[in-house]
């Protein structure tokens, strides 16, 4: 597997009919760590993970992966360096696993003219990522025959054998149920690559995340060690809710529990 | 490694059923010619060997069909293979070659030159109609992009074809309309055989201009191959694996529809090849866009050139129209897949 290396926004805003859906982040991820994206609904975070992804570009402000800018960089030469798993991927077309997986091999290319079908490095590499994924054995099943945690690993799968040192995440884990949930994650954190995932489960976030990132309204409100970022109060703050967080009784990471919607003050 | 080799089987076997119904067509018409007699013809005018032919024989095989059949391989071949790619890049089914209004644009420039022509000279010969055609289908093509383009100069694909729509009904209309009022029977009658596409007034220049097209296009376009198979989760996910999804729609959309008026300009329009085509080899092939492109175009080759023979073979004495043999053939076929997606999903 690939290092990771160190990804650092700053000042990055991007704009939407005249209005910043971002603005002002700065951010950095240490290599090999997973950050957690965290935030209500409509806050941000889908937009940050597509600039982080270089699916948009930003109206000012960037991203470095390493020395370089990503926005900066020729589109294939980006796709090597950054892997980009959705929330929920769909096709129409009749994809077997294996071949979705070989989809992360088209910015590694190069004879382009070709009618072969893989390098034996690309299949090498594309077993890899179908074993690490633990889709190996779906590697002939067709995609559309798949449940929704298979479909999540299988696009993880892809994303390895893109062979990123960045691998970003979209709330990866919405459609599975709670054991595909660690699955997946534990499988990421496995990787070793500098992650970041926008996640709803603040739980979750707390289990598998080294840092926390909080975005409200578009800004960065918070970001650091998630027993430093995720309190009480950050999150009636943030989410409106009354939480406790406190310690696992099995292990050192914070454990949220949430009581109910915060109660207005004079309301 | 196995699919590779099955692969390339699958293509040298497409190939070689080209190869022979190329001479089985040429044998056929109003005056039969042995499979024999053609290939002995084929082989003296490619100088491989001395052969000794009839001179009709040669007249029939060499300067009357092969026109014709060569022309028909080649707007086949660019049909499928335009269809497949605009299938690909809009994530649209129904996509054909004539999405972007090529097919409005191009009859409202051949229909003009056709009525007119007729009205004021008695007969216009096929160049002005083709170049008429061309023409009116590069005009349909910018006014299309003009109303689809986004300000960042992204190109939405339901609104591109959208405002192929718009721009077909608006050319629809004025042909139409052109037809009617000219109150020329004549013209009537040609305007209606265009519409149906033909391959039989072909001659070697148009032949040749249309085989050189159809090889640059596949050659072109299999260079991008593995971009369009990163279409396969949508633009996004495209985009995620170094597609510049952009620049590439651009050059696809624009490039297919260059050849597309190309194609329409000496052939006029011959439905279901474009859409049909790809749906089968998809069947045979997979998505893989590598092997799928290259087995369109020989696919699309043969359909046109049988159905250019059933077009002079199956009525004596007359040709149908090949857009009535594609659509006859095709129609039924493409109900077919409907039927069996909707027991798929």
């Amino acid at each position: 597997m690939r290092e990771g290396v160190r990804l650092e926004v700053r000042g990055a805003t991007w704009r939407a009919a005249g209005r910043d859906i971002v603005a002002d982040i700065d951010l950095v991820c240490e290599p090999g760590t997973v950050t957690g994206l965290l935030g209500p609904n409509g806050s941000g975070k889908t937009t940050l993970i597509n600039l982080l992804a270089g699916q948009a570009r930003p109206a000012s402000g960037g991203v470095w992966v390493g020395a370089r800018d990503l926005h900066g960089l020729p589109s294939r030469e980006r796709a090597r360096l950054v892997g980009l798993v959705e929330q929920q991927a769909s096709t129409t077309l009749d994809l077997t696993v294996r071949e979705v997986v070989e989809l992360g091999r088209i910015p590694h290319r190069r004879g382009r003219l070709s009618v072969l079908d893989q390098s034996p490095e690309d299949t090498a590499v594309v077993d890899d990522a179908l074993r690490f994924a633990d889709v190996l054995e779906l590697a002939d099943r067709s995609w559309q025959t798949l449940s929704g945690g298979e479909r999540q690993r299988t696009q993880l799968a892809r994303a390895v054998a893109q062979r990123p040192a960045v691998l970003l995440l979209d709330e990866p884990t919405n459609h599975l149920d709670l054991g595909h949930q660690l699955d997946f994650l534990t499988r990421v954190r496995g990787l070793g690559l500098t992650t970041v995932a926008a996640l709803h489960d603040l739980e979750l976030a707390a289990a598998y995340c080294d840092r926390v990132a909080v975005l409200d309204a578009g800004r960065l409100v918070a970001a650091g060690p998630v027993h430093e970022v995720l309190t009480s109060a950050l999150i009636a703050d943030v989410y409106g809710v009354e939480a406790t967080v406190e310690p696992h009784p099995l292990h050192d990471r914070p454990h949220v529990r949430w009581n109910g919607p915060r109660q207005e003050v004079g309301a | 490694m196995t699919r590779t080799l099955g692969g390339l089987g699958a293509l040298a076997l497409g190939l070689a059923l080209l190869a022979a119904a190329m001479a089985v067509s040429l044998g056929v018409g109003s005056v039969r010619v042995g499979v024999p007699e053609v290939l002995e013809v084929v082989a003296r005018r490619m100088h491989l060997g001395v052969w000794d032919v009839s001179l009709l024989d040669d007249q029939i095989v060499w300067q009357l069909r092969m026109p014709r059949v060569l022309g028909a391989a080649a707007v086949g071949a660019a049909l499928a293979l335009c269809g497949a790619v605009l299938q690909s890049l809009t994530r649209n089914d129904l996509a054909d070659p004539y999405l972007l209004g090529i097919s409005g644009g191009a009859a409202v420039g051949a229909v003009t030159v056709i009525v007119l022509g007729v009205s004021f000279a008695g007969l216009v010969g096929s160049a002005a109609v083709a170049a008429a055609g061309f023409v009116g289908a590069l005009a349909a093509l910018a006014a299309v992009l003009v109303l689809a383009a986004g300000r960042s100069g992204t190109l939405p694909p339901t609104r591109t074809i959208l405002a192929g729509v718009a721009v077909g009904q608006v050319c629809a209309a004025y042909t139409s309309f052109l037809v009617i009022v000219s109150g020329d029977d004549q013209a009537a009658r040609r305007v209606l055989s265009w519409t149906l596409g033909s391959v039989a007034g072909l001659r070697w220049e148009s032949a040749v201009f249309l085989a050189v097209v159809a090889l640059v296009a596949t050659v072109g376009i299999l260079g991008v191959a593995d971009q369009l198979d990163a279409f396969a989760f949508g633009e996004a996910a495209a985009r995620s694996l170094g597609v510049d999804v952009t620049r590439l729609r651009w050059t696809l959309l624009v490039g297919t529809a260059l050849v597309t008026a190309c194609l329409v300009a000496h052939a006029g329009l011959i439905g279901f090849v474009g859409l049909v085509v790809p749906h089968i080899v998809r069947l045979v092939t997979g998505p893989g866009h590598r092997l799928l492109l290259p087995m369109c175009a020989v696919v699309g080759a043969i359909v046109l050139v049988a159905a250019d023979t059933i077009a002079r073979s199956v009525v004596d004495g007359q040709e149908v129209p090949i857009g009535v043999v594609t659509g006859v053939v095709g129609a039924p076929f493409f109900a077919w897949l409907l039927r069996r997606g909707r027991n798929h999903a």
